[in-house]
């Protein structure tokens, strides 16, 4: 006589359909939809057709493997190249240990570049043997590090006093020094780019910070020349501030003094990105609360540490993706500097084709260059969502 | 009325004659005042009364224009020392939590400790734990604020505001965000912070709470303070018309 007494439980109704079923529902549901989409199969017929063709039987690919040294470096000289070698160790060794370290985010981007040696350890073309063998040093080192940090927290600070020192001690090495040393005029190709990014990357960051924070200064003079600066700089295209980068500024240096035409790129991407990177943080900073502020100061936090701790961590992280797209914007825009006879990535392409056996093969190598920027900025793309994963973006 | 052993006849805040001003607008008009050590006062009063605005002048949340307020020896003026030293003495817990949402209830707690009294972080989070077992959400420690409940999250800022050992705290309607069922749990733990002893300016609506706990109710409107008494007299016997309309609305929800 027992009554049940229980919802009777029962299963969602299924949303799951057959292929027939999806492929009406969402291309053929009636004539104007069946017309598109006859249409764009079409469209992409003759698309992939003509790549594929192009790709496969006309392209002559052979001026990428033969350039492949050019791409890489410029005409950095090739009895000099350990030295670039040697840098890409010292990297790998540092990589290798904050992920053994850090865990987590290091961890990933770590292996992530441990896989990209290790393809090219295996690339089935023709490399020089002492690139594979640099790619297979590096990959061990950062294998070997990376078990060698984990669970060595004392560590910590040395590696990150070693970060801080690798720039430096980066441009110290690959310009070398005495008589031997390698004029930046001829550092190029990748290379070059990715210095270039970095070096504008890490130091555009902490300006535009400062200047974000100048901006919403209670002090007349601090904001009116953040506010200058950001929107003069706003107000001129890089080409330009590039030019006066380079010609400009040995006008008003005093005498001899040069500085070096490679670090007036850097210092000219660097001030450009900065007055965008400030705007793209004020955006966070104005979506901080203003209890926020008080309920850090009623704690007794400074205004510094209210800002390290408090405000700019929630403001930053709520415009991680603005200030990704600023670092693709500038890793693309590093290259503007071939009009100041620099020659990075795209750069090289001319040097390239200026030699008559590979005269008329631009398509091939612009489509490489365009693959080679793509990585990099998908990579940088994809770094920034596993960093909003990590941080709880939208979650907490 | 419950005695409370626990006030002293020292003042720890003194305010003379408190003016303050948003642009023109007169928000404080003369607030002249005295709070012992240990004594809990309940503040009340109309919206926008200038409730608020008092108790956020005695941290400097908000800057008094005229008058003096003192609180333990030290002047509020505009010097960042004093502000600090005195920030770190006086705890304050928001209507709207204000707790910092990118870190976990522990690290809200914590951060003050460390950052500010320069505790380990060992120490720091073993007096964050405590705080949170008398809290009783011990279990909530390593989630974060947006995670837990309303009435959590008002009993994990007070934790943080604790955890600077404060001898003041104050209150801007802990309980006026919360869903009924959850303000029992508030008052309970302010109910207990009250008989340890603790300096206590709470404004609110609670009028039971009031009753219970409150030395004195002070009854704010337009920016003065109208009437004050112990609860006995100013429930049973207010002298204002102001006050005997203000008892009689709230008495009635
Ligand atoms: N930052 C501000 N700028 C201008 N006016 C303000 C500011 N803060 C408060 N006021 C005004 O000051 C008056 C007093 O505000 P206050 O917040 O102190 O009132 P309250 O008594 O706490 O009221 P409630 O019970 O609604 O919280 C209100 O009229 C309010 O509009
Ligand atoms: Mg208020």
């Amino acid at each position: 006589m027992e009554e049940l007494t229980f919802t009777q439980e029962i299963k969602p109704p299924s949303t799951k359909k057959g292929p027939i079923r999806w492929l009406k529902d969402n291309l053929f549901s009636n004539w104007y939809n069946t017309v598109l989409t006859l249409f764009a199969i079409v469209f992409l017929y003759f698309l992939f057709k003509g790549v594929y063709t192009w790709v496969f039987t006309q392209a002559k690919w052979a001026v990428i493997p033969a350039n492949l040294q050019i791409l890489s470096v410029g005409s950095y000289p090739r009895e000099q190249l350990w030295r670039v070698a040697y840098v890409v160790y010292v990297l790998a060794i540092l990589m290798g240990l904050s992920a053994g370290i850090w865990k987590g985010l290091n961890q990933q981007i770590t292996s992530a570049v441990a896989c990209i040696g290790a393809v090219i350890t295996l690339l089935p073309i023709h490399v020089n043997t002492s690139v594979r063998e640099a790619a297979v040093i590096a990959t061990i080192l950062i294998a070997v590090s990376y078990v060698f940090g984990r669970d060595r927290q004392n560590l910590k600070r040395w590696v990150i006093i070693g970060w801080v020192l690798m720039f430096p001690w980066m441009m110290f090495m690959l310009r070398g020094f005495g008589e031997n040393a390698i004029s930046t005029i001829n550092w190029g190709g990748l290379l070059l780019t990715l210095i270039l990014a970095v070096v504008g990357i890490v130091a555009c960051f902490p300006i535009g910070v400062l200047l974000a924070l100048g901006r919403r200064s209670q002090l007349p003079a601090i904001r009116w020349i953040s506010i200058a600066y950001i929107e003069v700089v706003r107000g001129m295209p890089l080409v330009t501030i590039l030019f006066m980068g380079s010609l400009m500024l040995p006008i008003f240096m005093p005498g001899d003094f040069q500085l070096d035409k490679v670090v007036r790129a850097m210092i000219a991407l660097t001030l450009f990105s900065a007055a965008y990177m400030a705007e793209n943080v004020r955006g966070g900073l104005q979506a901080v609360p203003r209890g926020q502020y008080e309920a850090a100061q009623a704690v007794g936090l400074s205004y510094p540490k209210t800002m390290t701790f408090i405000v700019l961590p929630q403001a930053l992280r709520s415009v991680i993706p603005a200030i990704v797209g600023q670092f693709i914007a500038l890793f693309k825009d590093t290259s503007l500097v071939s009009i100041i006879a620099l020659s990075e990535l795209l750069g090289v392409s001319d040097n390239i084709l200026g030699n008559p056996k590979w005269t008329g093969l631009k398509p091939e190598l612009y489509l490489f260059i365009a693959v080679v920027y793509f990585i990099f900025t998908f990579a940088m793309s994809y770094v920034s969502q596993i960093v909003e994963a990590d941080l709880g973006v939208g979650k907490h | 009325m419950t005695e409370n052993e626990n006030t002293t006849n020292d003042p720890i805040i003194i305010c003379e004659d408190v003016h303050k001003w948003f642009d023109d607008f007169h928000v404080l008009k003369g607030i002249t005042t005295s709070f012992k050590k240990g004594e809990r006062a309940v503040i009340c009063g109309p919206s926008g009364s200038g409730k608020s605005t008092f108790i956020r002048t005695i941290n400097r949340l908000e800057e008094h224009q005229r008058g003096t307020i003192i609180v333990d020896g030290i002047e509020l003026s505009n010097d960042l020392r004093n502000i600090n030293l005195i920030r770190q003495e006086v705890g304050m817990v928001f209507q709207q939590f204000n707790l910092f949402p990118h870190l976990s209830n522990l690290k809200n707690i914590t951060l003050g400790p460390m950052r500010v009294r320069k505790l380990s972080k060992r120490q720091a989070e073993e007096e964050a734990l405590a705080l949170l077992e008398r809290m009783d959400i011990a279990d909530q420690a390593y989630k974060y604020p947006s995670e837990v409940s309303g009435g959590q999250q008002q009993r994990v800022a007070i934790a943080r505001a604790l955890a600077m050992e404060p001898k003041i705290m104050l209150f801007d309607e802990p309980t006026s965000a919360l869903d009924p069922e959850m303000i029992s749990e508030v008052l309970d733990v302010m109910r207990e912070l009250a008989h340890s002893g603790m300096t206590m300016l709470v404004v609110t609506h609670e009028m039971g709470f009031a009753r219970e706990v409150a030395d004195r109710i002070m009854f704010f409107d337009e920016g003065v303070v109208i009437e004050e008494a112990a609860p006995a007299d100013f429930f049973d016997n207010p002298q204002h018309e102001r006050t005997k309309l203000f008892i009689s609305q709230t008495l009635q929800h």
